[in-house]
Order: C-alpha cells, then sequence, then structure tokens
C-alpha cells in the first residue's frame, strides 16, 4: 500500500520549515541559500504530484496531537484543497528555482533570513489548504501573513517600504477578524471548531446570509477585492519579486480558497442573492484593476492591478457559480466553477512569469519606473521571449492558457436566459459585456507592458549593460512559460482533473459533452467547442508554409538601414511613447475613475517640468476617513492621559472600585 | 421557429426602431437633429398606429394615426423648427453628464423597464402586449433626456417625446385611448407648445440665453 | 474528416485569398466612382502584392526577430480565421476547432502581435499607432463579442457554423434585434478595418493614421503580407456579416455541386456589400480619434439593446 497523500503532504511542509530552519545556520553564504531553495523547489515538484494523486481519491483526515490541550489540529485533503495544492507545488516549484539564482545580499534582510521567511511562507500556505478545523485555519491564515510581512519589508530602510508593510498588515488583520467573526457564525453555538461539525448543520437564514458576507469581506480582503483592494498595489512593489509572484500566484488563490470552502462545503445552502453581489462586485473589481493598470507607470503596481482583474473575475465566476447551484443548473454551476478554478490555476502561472521577469529586469537595471525602460529584447532576450508568453496569456489571447478559462466563463455566462430572476436574466448581458471589456482591456495593459519594456528603443544609456538572467532564473522562467502554453493546448486534460472538485462543490462534472483531448466542448459540438491544439497547429502551419512559399517563389534578401525618420534627423529614444502616453486614452476614456492631479508649467518656467498623477478615489473616499475618524478617537482618548503618575494610579484605583462594586 | 404574423413582426419592428430613436435623441447634441429626429419618432408612431388599425380593424385607430401625423410629424417640428431659426440656437453644448455615462444609464433603465413590463404584458391580451417594455423605456429615456439637458428646447423636445412614449404604451396596452381624451391631448401638447415658445422669449429676453441654469438665480434667498 | 471535408475547406481558404484583394479593388474603384474620380484598375491589389514580393525587404536596424515573424503570424492567424468563417459552406471540418468566440480571439491576436511591432522599432510614430489600435481594440471587441452574442441567444450554439445554420433555415420574417446587431456590426466592422470614420486608409497623415502608422516600417514581403492580412481581415468581416445577417445561398454540405452554386452567390452579395462600404465611406467624415469612443460605444450599445430587445420581443 502507497502511503497516504495526507502524510505524504504534512512531511512535505514540515520539509519546508526545516529548509527554512537551515538557511538560519548560515544566513550570509549564497551557496548555502542556492542548495536550499533548489532543495524546496523539489518539495514543491513532489507536493504537486501528491496533489494529483489525492486529486482523484477520496478525502482523508487526520488528527494531530499538536497544539493547545484538547484542542488538537485536525488536517484533512479533499479534492478542493488538493487542487489548490497542485496549484501551489507547481507554482512554488518554478518560482523557488527562480529564487535560487535571485537573492544576493544587500542592504536589506540576509539571504538566509529570506529563505527561513519564504519556506515558512509556504508551509504556511499548505496549512491553510489542508487545516479542517478553526483553530488550525486561523493559526495558518495569521503566520502566513505575518511572513508574508517579513517578506515584503525585505528592504526594510526606504521608509516607503515599511508604510507599505505597515498597510498590508492592517489590512490583512481586518481581513482575519472577519473570518474570525465568520468561523464564529459558522459553529452555530455549539462551540465545535471543527470544519466537520460546521459542514453537518444548517444556518438559519439570516446567519447563513452574515456568515458568507463575513467571508467575503474577511478572504476579499485578503484577495484584493474592492473596495479592500489598496494594500495589493503598495505591498506588491515593495517586495522582491519572487515573493510578489508568490503572493499574486499563490497566496491570492488561499483566500479564494477560503472563500470556495465556506461558500460551497461549510454552508450546506446558498441563497441566490449571494451570488449576485458576488457577481457585481467582481466585475466591478475586475473593471476597476483593468482600469488603473492601464494608467500605471511602475511595471510591479502595474501587474499589481492586474492582479485586482483577474481577483475580480474570480468572484465574479464564483457569483455565476452561485446563481446556477440556487436555480438548480448543476451542469453550468460546474462549467462557472471550472472556469474559476481553471483561471485561478493560469493566473497562478502567467503572474508569477510576469512578476519574476520584472524581477530580472529589476536585478539587470535597477529600474523600476516603465519611463525608464525600453528596448532590452536585444539585451535580455531569454527573459524577453519567455514574458511573451506570459503576456499573451495574461491578455486571453488564444492558443495560451488565459483564453481557455475566459471561453469557458464566457460559455457559462451565454447560457444564462434560463433563470427565473428575470431582472438576473436581464443583467447578465451587462455583465457579460462588462467581462469582455475588462479582457479586452487587459490586452491594453498587456502590449502596454511589454511594448514599453521590451520593445523600442532604450530610453536610457545606462541600459546597454543590463545582463540576461543567470541559469537558475532562466529555468524558473521557462517551466513558467511552459505550464502556460501546457495548460492552453491541453484543456480537456486539466479539465479532467478539474472535474473532482466539481462534482465535489456543485455535483456536476465540467467536461461532459463531447470533450475529448483534442476538443473541448462541454455542452456538446453542436453548442460550441474550441480545440485549442489544432488552432496553434493551425497557426503554426500557416506561418511555416507562408515562410516557405514566400522565400522559394521569391527570395528572402533583408537589407538593414536606419529606420525611417520622416524628414525629421533628429529621433532621440525620447520620443517614444512613453507609460503616461501609451495610457493617456485610457485616463481620458475613464476620467471619473480617476483622482488626477496634473502639474502644468507656467510658459516662463525656465525648467518645465510636466507631471500627472492618477491616484484612487477609493483612498480619499473610504481610507482617509477612517484614518481621520481613527485619529480623531485617540484623540479623544488622549485627554486622559496626563503624564502624571497620581492620575494613572487614580484611574486604577476607580477601575478597581468599579469593578468591585458590579461584581459584588 | 415559429414566425409571428406579420403585423406583430412589424409593430415589433417599430418598437425597436422607437427604442433607438429614443436613444439617438439622448446621444444627439444638435437640436435641429433633434427636430429630425422628433418628427421620425412621430412617423413611427403612426406608422404603427396604423399597423395595428388594420390588424384589428378598428377604424377609430386610424384616426389617431392621421392625428399624429398631422401634430407630430408636420405642425410641431415646424414650430420647433421657426422657433430654433428665430431664436438662433443651433447648437447645444455639453449636457450635464457625458454621452457614454448617459448611455449606460438609458441602458440600465431599458432594463428596469423591460422588467417591470413583464408581468404586465403577460395580463394583457392585446397583439401588441410585448412591445410595452418597449414603451416605457421610451418614456424613461425621454425623462433621462429632458434631465440631463441644460438648455430649454431640448427640454421641451423631452417631454413631447415622453408624450410620445406613452401614446405608443397606450396603443400597445389596450388598443390607444377613447378619441375625446387623445383629441383633448393633442390640444393640450399643441397649445403648451404654443405657450412655451412665448416662455422661451421672455426667458431670453430676461437672460440673453437660454441656459436654464440662469434660471437658479430665480431661487429664494440670494 | 473526410477527403472532401478537407479539400473543401482547403478551397475555401483559398478562395478567401484570392477574393481578398479583388474586393479591395471593387470598393477603391467604387470609391472613385462616387467621388467622380478615375477608378484604378480593380486588379491593382493584385499587382501591388507582386511588385513588393519582388522587393529587398529593408529592416531597420534595431528591429528584434519580432518585427520580422509578425506579418507571417499576422497573415497565419487571418488564414485561420478564413477557415473558420463560414463564406462557402457551413458544414467544414475546422469549423468546430474554434467558435465564434475564439475566432474574435484570433483577430485580438493578430492585432495584439501587429502593436507589438510597431512598437519594436521606437519611433514616434509606431507607438502612436500601436497606441490609437489598441484603443479602437478594447472598445470594438466587446462590441463584436456582444453581436455574435445576439446571434448565439437566437441559436442556442456559440459555434458559427450551427448559428448560420439556424439563421439560414428559419421563416423569413422581421427580426428587430437583428437589425441592430446589424447596424452594431456595420459600425464595428468599419472601426476594426480601418475604414473611413475611424481611420483613413488611404491617407499617412500623422493626426489621423492608426492602421498606415503601424505598418510605416514595413517594406517589400513584410509589407505585402501584411496588407493582405488586413485585405483578408476585411473579408472575413464581409463574409461574418454576410452570413449573419442575409445567410442565403450558403452551402449546407461540402459536395462540389453545392460549392460550385454557393460561389455565385458569395460573390453576388460581396460586391454589393463592398459597393455599400464605398458609400458609407464617400458620405462619412473622418471622426477625431477622441469621437472614437462615441462611435464604438454606440456601436456596444446597440449590441447590448440587441440582446435585450431580444429577450424581450423574442425575436
Amino acid at each position: 500500500m502507497s502511503p497516504a497523500p495526507l502524510a505524504l503532504i504534512g512531511f512535505a511542509a514540515a520539509a519546508w520549515l526545516a529548509i527554512g530552519a537551515a538557511g538560519l545556520i548560515r544566513p550570509r553564504s549564497l551557496r548555502a541559500v542556492r542548495t536550499l531553495f533548489s532543495l524546496g523547489s523539489v518539495l514543491g515538484v513532489a507536493i504537486a504530484v501528491v496533489a494529483c494523486v489525492a486529486l482523484a481519491g477520496s478525502p482523508e483526515s487526520a488528527v494531530l496531537p499538536l497544539g493547545l490541550p484538547d484542542l488538537p489540529f485536525h488536517l484533512r485533503v479533499d479534492a478542493l484543497s488538493a487542487f489548490f495544492l497542485l496549484l501551489l507545488g507547481s507554482a512554488t516549484a518554478a518560482i523557488s528555482l527562480f529564487s535560487a539564482g535571485y537573492f544576493r545580499s544587500g542592504s536589506g534582510t540576509a539571504p538566509g533570513l529570506i529563505c527561513f521567511q519564504y519556506h515558512a511562507f509556504v508551509a504556511a500556505m499548505v496549512l491553510v489548504l489542508i487545516a479542517d478545523d478553526a483553530y488550525v485555519f486561523m493559526v495558518a491564515w495569521e503566520t502566513m501573513a505575518l511572513a508574508s510581512y517579513f517578506l515584503v519589508t525585505t528592504d526594510h530602510r526606504i521608509p516607503e517600504i515599511r508604510r507599505a508593510g505597515f498597510l498590508y498588515l492592517l489590512i490583512a488583520h481586518v481581513g482575519a477578524i472577519a473570518i474570525l467573526l465568520c468561523f464564529g457564525v459558522l459553529q452555530g453555538g455549539h462551540g465545535d471548531y471543527t470544519f466537520a461539525a460546521m459542514r453537518s448543520i444548517t444556518l438559519p437564514g439570516w446567519w447563513g446570509s452574515a456568515a458568507f458576507f463575513l467571508a467575503l469581506t474577511g478572504f476579499g480582503a485578503k484577495a484584493g477585492v474592492l473596495p479592500l483592494h489598496v494594500w495589493l498595489p503598495e505591498a506588491h512593489p515593495a517586495a522582491p519579486s519572487p515573493v510578489s509572484a508568490l503572493m499574486s500566484g499563490v497566496m491570492l488563490k488561499t483566500a479564494i480558497y477560503g472563500l470556495l470552502r465556506v461558500t460551497f462545503d461549510l454552508l450546506g445552502a446558498q441563497l441566490w442573492w449571494w451570488g449576485a453581489i458576488a457577481l457585481a462586485l467582481g466585475l466591478v473589481s475586475a473593471l476597476f484593476g483593468v482600469i488603473f493598470a492601464a494608467a500605471q507607470t511602475d511595471m510591479k503596481r502595474l501587474l499589481a492591478y492586474s492582479s485586482i482583474e483577474n481577483i475580480g473575475i474570480l468572484v465574479a465566476a464564483m457569483g455565476l457559480v452561485i446563481l446556477f447551484k440556487t436555480n438548480a443548473k448543476p451542469l453550468l454551476a460546474a462549467i462557472a466553477l471550472a472556469a474559476l478554478l481553471y483561471h485561478a490555476l493560469n493566473h497562478a502561472m502567467f503572474k508569477s512569469l510576469l512578476f519574476l521577469a520584472t524581477g530580472s529586469v529589476l536585478h539587470a537595471t535597477k529600474e523600476r519606473s516603465l519611463g525608464k525602460l525600453g528596448g532590452l529584447i536585444h539585451r535580455m532576450p531569454w527573459v524577453a521571449w519567455l514574458a511573451l508568453a506570459g503576456t499573451l496569456a495574461s491578455a486571453g489571447l488564444p492558443p495560451l492558457n488565459g483564453f481557455v478559462s475566459e471561453w469557458l466563463l464566457l460559455q457559462a455566462f451565454l447560457f444564462t436566459p434560463t433563470l427565473p430572476q428575470s431582472f438576473i436574466n436581464m443583467l447578465v448581458p451587462l455583465a457579460a459585456a462588462a467581462l469582455v471589456l475588462a479582457v479586452a482591456l487587459a490586452g491594453y495593459v498587456m502590449v502596454k507592458f511589454y511594448g514599453v519594456i521590451f520593445l523600442g528603443r532604450p530610453r536610457e544609456p545606462s541600459l546597454a549593460y543590463a545582463q540576461d538572467a543567470g541559469g537558475f532564473e532562466r529555468a524558473g522562467l521557462v517551466a513558467l512559460a511552459a505550464a502556460c502554453v501546457l495548460l492552453g493546448i491541453f484543456p480537456a486534460t486539466v479539465l479532467a482533473a478539474i472535474d473532482h472538485v466539481t462534482s465535489l462543490l456543485v455535483g456536476s462534472q465540467a467536461s461532459g459533452g463531447d470533450t475529448s483531448w483534442l476538443l473541448l466542448a462541454p455542452l456538446g459540438a453542436e453548442r460550441s467547442s474550441y480545440s485549442p491544439l489544432i488552432v496553434l497547429g493551425a497557426i503554426v502551419g500557416a506561418v511555416l508554409i507562408t515562410i516557405q512559399l514566400v522565400h522559394r517563389m521569391w527570395h528572402g534578401r533583408v537589407r538593414r538601414a536606419p529606420a525611417w525618420d520622416c524628414g525629421f534627423p533628429l529621433q532621440t529614444p525620447r520620443m517614444q511613447d512613453t507609460a503616461e502616453g501609451f495610457g493617456q486614452p485610457i485616463r481620458q476614456v475613464f476620467e471619473p475613475f480617476f483622482r488626477i492631479e496634473r502639474h502644468l508649467p507656467s510658459p516662463f518656467d525656465a525648467k518645465p517640468r510636466y507631471s500627472v498623477v492618477a491616484s484612487d478615489h477609493w483612498w480619499h473616499w473610504l481610507y482617509l476617513p477612517i484614518a481621520r475618524a481613527a485619529e480623531a478617537v485617540a484623540r479623544l482618548f488622549g485627554l486622559i492621559q496626563r503624564g502624571r503618575i497620581s492620575v494613572y494610579l487614580t484611574y486604577s484605583f476607580v477601575t478597581l472600585l468599579a469593578l468591585l462594586l458590579f461584581v459584588l | 421557429m415559429q414566425a409571428l404574423p406579420l403585423s406583430s413582426q412589424l409593430i415589433n419592428l417599430f418598437a425597436s426602431v422607437l427604442l433607438l430613436l429614443a436613444f439617438a435623441m439622448l446621444a444627439q447634441r444638435r437640436v435641429v437633429s433633434l427636430i429630425g429626429l422628433f418628427a421620425t419618432q412621430g412617423l413611427v408612431l403612426s406608422l404603427s398606429t396604423a399597423v395595428v388599425a388594420w390588424s384589428t380593424s378598428q377604424p377609430h385607430l386610424y384616426e389617431s394615426a392621421g392625428l399624429t401625423l398631422l401634430l407630430k410629424v408636420i405642425v410641431l417640428p415646424w414650430l420647433l423648427y421657426r422657433l430654433v431659426r428665430k431664436l438662433d440656437v443651433r447648437w447645444e453644448f455639453e449636457g450635464l453628464i457625458n454621452i457614454p455615462t448617459t448611455m449606460l444609464i438609458g441602458i440600465v433603465l431599458v432594463v428596469f423597464s423591460f422588467n417591470l413590463a413583464l408581468p404586465i404584458s403577460q395580463l394583457a391580451s392585446t397583439v401588441t402586449r410585448s412591445t410595452l417594455g418597449i414603451a416605457m423605456a421610451s418614456v424613461m429615456l425621454s425623462f433621462l433626456m429632458m434631465i440631463t439637458r441644460r438648455k430649454a428646447i431640448p427640454q421641451v423636445i423631452g417631454f413631447l417625446a415622453m408624450e410620445n412614449g406613452l401614446f405608443f404604451a397606450a396603443t400597445s396596452a389596450t388598443y390607444g385611448m377613447p378619441m375625446v381624451v387623445e383629441l383633448g391631448i393633442a390640444l393640450d401638447v399643441l397649445v403648451g407648445m404654443l405657450i412655451l415658445g412665448v416662455f422661451f422669449f421672455q426667458i431670453r429676453e430676461q437672460f440673453d440665453s437660454l441656459d436654464l441654469k440662469h434660471l437658479e438665480k430665480l431661487k429664494e434667498g440670494e | 474528416m473526410t477527403i472532401t471535408g478537407l479539400f473543401s475547406q482547403l478551397l475555401q481558404v483559398v478562395v478567401a485569398l484570392a477574393l481578398a484583394p479583388l474586393l479591395i479593388g471593387w470598393v477603391n474603384q467604387c470609391r472613385a466612382w462616387l467621388s467622380n474620380r478615375r477608378a484604378p484598375p480593380i486588379t491593382l491589389p493584385y499587382r501591388t502584392i507582386r511588385k513588393l514580393f519582388t522587393k529587398d525587404a529593408v529592416v531597420a536596424d534595431n528591429a528584434s526577430p519580432i518585427f520580422r515573424i509578425t506579418p507571417y503570424v499576422v497573415f497565419g492567424a487571418m488564414c485561420c480565421a478564413a477557415a473558420i468563417v463560414p463564406s462557402l459552406a457551413t458544414t467544414l471540418p475546422f469549423a468546430s476547432a474554434a467558435d465564434a468566440i475564439a475566432l474574435v480571439g484570433l483577430f485580438a491576436l493578430a492585432r495584439v502581435f501587429i502593436a507589438l511591432a510597431a512598437m519594436d522599432i521606437g519611433t514616434s510614430f509606431g507607438s502612436l499607432g500601436a497606441r490609437r489600435e489598441m484603443f479602437i481594440g478594447f472598445l470594438a471587441e466587446p462590441a463584436l463579442l456582444m453581436v455574435l452574442f445576439t446571434a448565439s441567444l437566437i441559436s442556442g450554439s456559440t459555434s458559427l457554423a450551427t448559428i448560420v445554420d439556424t439563421l439560414a433555415h428559419r421563416e423569413l420574417g422581421i427580426y428587430p434585434s437583428l437589425a441592430f446587431a446589424g447596424v452594431a456590426f456595420t459600425m464595428v466592422s468599419l472601426a476594426e478595418n480601418a475604414r473611413i470614420p475611424i481611420d483613413n486608409p488611404a491617407t499617412h497623415l500623422e493626426l489621423t493614421m492608426i492602421h498606415e502608422a503601424m505598418v510605416l516600417e514595413y517594406s517589400a514581403r513584410h509589407l505585402a503580407l501584411l496588407e493582405w492580412a488586413s485585405w483578408l481581415k476585411l473579408f472575413n468581416y464581409s463574409c461574418i456579416g454576410l452570413a449573419l445577417f442575409v445567410p442565403f445561398g450558403i452551402a449546407s454540405g461540402t459536395g462540389w455541386t453545392e460549392l460550385l452554386a454557393a460561389a455565385p452567390a458569395l460573390i453576388g452579395k460581396l460586391a454589393i456589400g463592398g459597393a455599400l462600404l464605398a458609400l458609407i465611406e464617400t458620405l462619412s467624415a473622418k471622426l477625431r480619434v477622441f469621437r472614437a469612443p462615441e462611435f464604438l460605444g454606440t456601436a456596444f450599445m446597440l449590441a447590448v439593446l440587441a440582446m435585450l430587445v431580444n429577450l424581450l420581443l423574442g425575436s
């Protein structure tokens, strides 16, 4: 008999911790850290393989005699956790491989310490995924938040980074409180905090809704759903790139996992209007994220906003799943859920790839601002070509992976007009339109991202000395790019794996119909079908035939010459579109979304400078008022602070008297 | 797929064109084109009334179709056009809200009124019942147009277009109103138009402009 | 997949490749007639392609491989699209590999590549063109998908073959939702094919050009392929429009006789469509770039209205 998957996963998590601890032995030794990260990468592959086995197997649980007395750790692996473990394992394997070549000793945290924080972070995420009671879940959740906080503040000598880390920690804790309250509601007054007990009770009406919305708030804060998204564009640029990749690619997905776990597993029954609200919230987040991504000038901020967009799409898909499930349409619910899970996997791959690519660019050029990059495809061909795969996938283009999940989601949207709620029926076309708009805008954003960084001419002379990424970094990037392509052209295989999850959560399979290994047709080939392999084959075939024909029938002569200067010989690289310039149409069309501060030079300025800052309304509408209110309350409390010992003693004495009076 | 009888198809087509015209009016910046659109709306309305009259063989609807043609396609547009020429206000600049946003609100209104109309139209037994939602949508869109415009003349056109929508709703829900009511409304609209025309001159005399924001000065306490 | 099926598939692609330059030649001829100019010969596009292919390619010094591969990728994507779009027949073997959504994806793929290539050289014109193209694209793509969704709501399918079959074999009647969708589709096609209200294919004036700004650096065979691809795109769009809104005369089998019967119908419809396109272009004036969102927003709104009207009226 083979060893149980749960035990293997537990061992792998423990091994990750051990690797992390080993990093502390010689924190400044780069060679040790390199070896440790490579070992961690192997463990990631192992977890992915074990998760594949667990995905097909039956749920398996265990009780560990750890933790407090009378409060042991409950662990469990079912198809849902196995799927997210697969995501975690495969993404982490590639990111660890990249990290092995990435971290060097600098002014910030020592590499060995980073190694410890990094592995504690991934081990905590594993624990979140296999937790089977609220206690373990919260312990793991908080460990994850803390470890990632320390990783974000690696360069803690820079004040902005400390500020970003603080904001992240603050919102993470607001979310954690909401999750804690959610579990409190879910246990229904019985005092039993195991997930098994929560599954067995059905909450009466409003309590169920309360639990759902607490979960949406708590997990939404971690995932970056509007309006709790503000930490994301601050924390991602602050963190080292592999950490950004891990946070964006994997950690955001643990929040989605939590949301799915609570909504479909712990809460027995759902209400249809939860779905409508989640759908609306998700679409608003998606549009908001992508519009802001188009206006960014920092490459990592751009990717962070793009993550908000993708999380929005995931939440919208979840809304759709709830709508279908509550209206007894299991097949459509399964397709929407499959689209959600597929997109989560895709996003983990392409977003990690892009974040890692920005890491390589950052190392090579020391520049994060898009306005100072350009033309790197000549200096860094490896990174550029691999990032192209991520760019095309992120833009949702066939035959890469981003398109498959988009396709599945649109299928689900398209066959909605069978719902009994007529309002929803008529709003769904609008929702589909919003989704399509977000995806089309993602194409715009990705062209901007890739074109400004890698194409064109270098905007700064120093870029001529940029070096391509090293061996480890390349290996990590190649793995992720390969995943993007493979996930794109073998969707039926992936769907077969996802089927285990969909039959667990909504009781139907998504790969029905005429789906075969070649063809994706969940509703039957009559209604819709897509075969990425054939499309890829046809495009590649057409390209090769055209090249052959053109070169055979005529000739392949090429002459190099300077670019045409339109009769104006003083062309400089500064005449190319900057990041601001490229985003300008979006800023103009969606002006109400932004809070734009423009500084125009006067005609008499000796050194004219033009600057435009597009910031987020939410800061001014929501966060600053709350901060001001908190300050005012603090000031009130400040009144009782007198600075004299005898006053404080009086306070204590009065309190004591009051308590005695009250208790006795 | 079962095809509807020709008359229903025609009525559906006219209803859709009405909706389209309502959106076009919402998006139109030029006053003269707005009057043209209003006249077209009247024409479509009278045609659809005639088709209803033909398919249900109710002669009094022919009369109301004729009345619509006379009043809303010929007299009122002519009056409006003359007014615009005399006042020399050919252009209207930006409205209160930009046009894409207005359109978006318009679509939401359409969804709202379609849903509102669904249960009502299931109760009705007329051949034209499914167009009730469109009639309601046109009323709401005209209302929206009145809200978003700054200048007096587009607001009046919005008001008249709203009356068109109401008329269409009446035709589609109950095969039209009694003749007396219809004549009364027609007279009201005509007289209202004339009075408003006089008002325009007065407004311009007073403020040197037809921009209604000047009327804000009339409120008390300043 | 049978041999005849494969053969008719290939035949359709070849017909598209052969007819696309003819279509653009015909449109240019009509435009010349309508504006009282002497028309260029209808075969001019063929001669242009031949001339371009025989020349030596000149590539800018700092062009990367993306610049050189793009013409082939764009051309290949358009050939694939030509294989999917039902122009002669509906039941083609390749049609099941990609449905309407995938078709829009293919167009987007071509657009992204051509925009990247335009940014590759690093001239101000290239990036200007790329920015404008993506700007038009992000508005046009949703509108196009909404039009296709309206058609798929009617037929309950996103497979183009099924959609066209359903539309071709139902009773003749007035379908307001399709009328809305038709207007929306025309507007999107004008924008996507760089035609007049949005872009002027005959200008090299910096303030107005979009498509031409992107291909400014291309020459010889690369330019030939890109031009041919853009004509093919117009041909594909025309065929989608014809298949959705006037689906009569299209073959539903893959037999010889059926295909032969479908060809004259296709050519006739394309000739009328091309003349109408020339008429629209002659009658309208080019819009400012920042009026484009209003134009495409209207198309988008019409497409959404088409879906709503379809839900309300059931037709």
